[in-house]
């Protein structure tokens, strides 16, 4: 088992032969992740690295039978494809770009929220299932099959996880990064509690970082869940003064209850195993794990 | 992107939102000519003279103050622009103010008394939806006002599809405790002012005080106004309202050169490529003894060119004791980032004079490690992120 993409997964690319859409797509079909094809507006009929190109998402659903999407659609147009995947019947909607106007993802938010799909991001870098699918920006060799799930905010901090895991010998079933933008799809307790509840999945590593309130609904879900599958915690931006955006767009410390001292004392109270140090995730989850 | 109370207050008139108006005025003598035209078009006796600066509570830094005649707006003006405009939110230095705000007085006797209330607009990060946060008590510093007395703030959720509704405007106007004339006004108030939050792409808006004049009129005196950056590129107009004077100097010069850098206090400058582990490395720094310098992202190619562009950015900071770079490399291999790094290096001549620790990890990092030990330069190289830490314990000591 794993969550959200697997090798059966019929996969599209939206803004399939821009040049982020074309390098990101190539890496993909060389890792053997499932692409049945792209998306691009007007240019639908074509062929590109092998694959076909469909001019609207409905299209790729039929005639390719496309059930997961990734998008590299530039900013200004991101959220149109969004709402487009979602009204064609996608069921995952990973999304990719960054820079997305919050006005726009208030709406597409709002469009996808009584449609049958799950959308992860935007500004993430994706999801894999090593061995199986790689949906994402992430450099596929540094997450090697496991049981270890990641549920992460930031893109590089990921791979240092996987990275730090695959070190101590483990592995990693599904690694999701859901986004460092104030409005997100799939939030990090839904993201969490897909991989609890996931067979494979003998750990969880949740990593965060300072504003909103993600990480401590997450942990409040995971204490009344009852869970005793242990999970590994750790917040960056400690040293992050308040007021100022460090980078992503959601991470800007507003009250009291969103700097990353509260955000991980919540944790410990919820049974989450927290790492002060970056540089401690993979030897904690080892020894929680023995 | 954070605006001036001026320019807040025009965009929020564009949309017909009732302000107290004013002129902006960028010497003693603007400002006297700004008073008279004021007086006629409003036919206001007295004037308040507003330091424009991006910072809260001004009034209580001297910034804010109220001239009966036209000498006192002289005088008054000629002393707040120039002046190092401290407050509780800027720094111990204070803010130069390069302009003021002549603006009219809207405190005016008549039939009823004045009441001042606080209203804002912005997003509901755990729903998704924008939301109207509103209080009685206006005209305060609001973070207490939650404090002290957190049942006097009300907040409405605004539908996306629909946007704010008839009712949504009266049960904010009744939970103001506003009736005839004042409750109509404050219904048109709500309904434009969340009119203008949308469509003009903001984030932010925080009007404290709205009045209700002693006539029953509802007007925005204050105005803080922030644009969403991402969607400056639609909103052309307002992106060229930035007033650079207000932002700090150095990440003003990242942001042209396309690197997401914020200063801070400490003596350990980062170079990292990811916002969340740029924010794991500063707080690494912290816990091997040092302060971080800076919050830098070089984002995802880390070549030579922005090497030395971010190089040169964090060496503006003379604070700077020593440099960490960490690297993850993914898709860009270790091994050129290496390369970079020692070309960049090269490149500055003997512009650099501290300590750096290279950390990079990823695609090629053995390789890469070999590359920057061999080059002969004063750098220490690490491939481990807790190898990393504890060499800039090392250099600190």
């Amino acid at each position: 088992m794993s969550v959200l993409v697997n090798k059966d997964s019929k996969i599209i690319v939206q803004g399939f032969t821009g040049s982020e859409g074309t390098f990101h797509s190539e890496q993909m079909i060389e890792y053997g992740t499932n692409i049945v094809g792209g998306v691009t507006p007007g240019k639908g009929g074509q062929e590109h690295l092998g694959k076909p190109v469909f001019n609207t998402v409905e299209e790729a659903v039929e005639k390719a039978g496309a059930d997961t999407t990734i998008i590299f659609v530039p900013p200004a147009f991101a959220a149109d494809a969004i709402m487009e995947a979602a009204n064609a019947g996608i069921k995952v909607i990973i999304t990719i770009t960054e820079g997305i106007p919050v006005a726009d993802m208030v709406k597409a938010n709002d469009y996808i929220k009584d449609k049958d799909c799950r959308l992860v991001g935007p500004n993430c870098p994706g999801v894999i299932t090593p061995g199986e699918a790689k949906v994402g920006i992430m450099p596929g060799f540094v997450f090697k099959k496991g049981n270890v799930g990641i549920v992460s905010k930031s893109g590089t901090l990921t791979y240092e996880a996987s990275d730090q895991v695959v070190r101590q010998g483990m592995g990693i079933t599904t690694a999701i990064g859901i986004g460092g933008d104030p409005i997100i799809g799939t939030t990090t307790k839904e993201a969490v509690e897909l991989l609890i509840n996931d067979e494979e999945t003998h750990c969880v590593v949740m990593i965060g970082e300072i504003g909103g309130q993600l990480e401590a609904d997450a942990a409040q879900w995971y204490k009344e869940s009852g869970s005793t599958k242990p999970i590994v915690g750790f917040i960056a931006g400690e040293t992050a003064p308040a007021g100022r955006t460090m980078g992503h767009a959601g991470a800007i410390v507003g009250g009291s209850d969103d700097t990353a001292q509260a955000k991980k004392r919540i944790m410990r109270e919820c049974g989450i195993h927290v790492v002060d140090s970056p540089a401690e995730i993979g030897l904690k989850v080892k020894e929680v794990m023995a | 992107m954070n605006l001036h109370e001026y320019q807040g207050k025009e965009i929020l008139a564009s949309f017909g939102v009732r302000i107290q108006k004013g002129i902006v005025a960028h010497n003693a003598k603007e400002a006297v000519d700004a008073a008279k035209q004021l007086t006629q078009e409003t036919g206001t006796g007295w004037h308040v003279i507003k330091a424009q600066v991006h910072a809260g509570g001004r009034g209580k830094g001297g910034g804010v103050k109220l001239a009966k005649n036209l000498q006192e707006v002289e005088e008054l003006a000629g002393s707040i622009i120039g002046m190092n405009l401290i407050t509780p939110q800027t720094s111990a230095e204070g803010k130069k103010v390069h302009q003021v705000l002549v603006a009219e007085d809207v405190y005016y006797p008549g039939d009823s008394e004045t009441s001042e209330f606080y209203m804002s607009v912005l997003l509901n990060r755990g729903t998704g939806r924008n939301m109207v946060m509103y209080s009685t008590e206006g005209g305060m510093d609001i973070e207490e006002v939650a404090e002290k007395t957190p049942h006097l703030i009300y907040t409405e959720e605004i539908d996306p599809s629909t946007g704010i509704l008839p009712f949504q405007a009266r049960k904010i106007a009744f939970n103001l405790g506003l009736s005839g004339t004042a409750f109509k006004e404050m219904t048109k108030f709500v309904t434009s002012l969340y009119k203008a939050y949308v469509e003009s792409d903001s984030n932010m808006f925080e009007i404290n005080p709205v009045l209700k004049t002693s006539d029953n009129k509802i007007m925005a005196v204050d105005a803080k106004v922030s644009i969403d950056d991402n969607a400056l590129y639609r909103r052309k107009a307002y992106a060229e309202m930035r007033d650079l004077r207000e932002e700090n100097a150095i990440e003003v010069e990242a942001r042209a050169v396309g690197l997401n850098y914020v200063d801070l206090d400490g003596n350990v400058g980062c170079m990292v490529n990811g916002a969340g582990l740029a924010m794991a490395t500063m707080d690494l720094i912290k816990m091997a003894g040092g302060e971080p310098a800076n919050f830098l992202d070089v984002g995802g190619t880390a070549d030579a060119k922005r090497v030395e562009e971010a190089f040169r950015i964090i060496l503006k900071d003379p604070a700077v004791k020593a440099i960490l770079i960490n690297i993850f490399g993914g898709i860009v291999r270790c091994d050129r980032v290496a390369q970079g790094v020692v070309d960049a290096y090269k490149n500055m001549g003997d512009a650099i004079k501290v300590p750096i620790i290279v950390r990079l990890q990823g695609t090629n990092a053995e390789l890469a490690k070999e590359i920057i030990d061999s080059s002969g330069l004063a750098v220490h190289s690490a491939v481990q992120f807790q190898e990393a830490a504890d060499k800039v314990k090392e250099v600190l000591s």
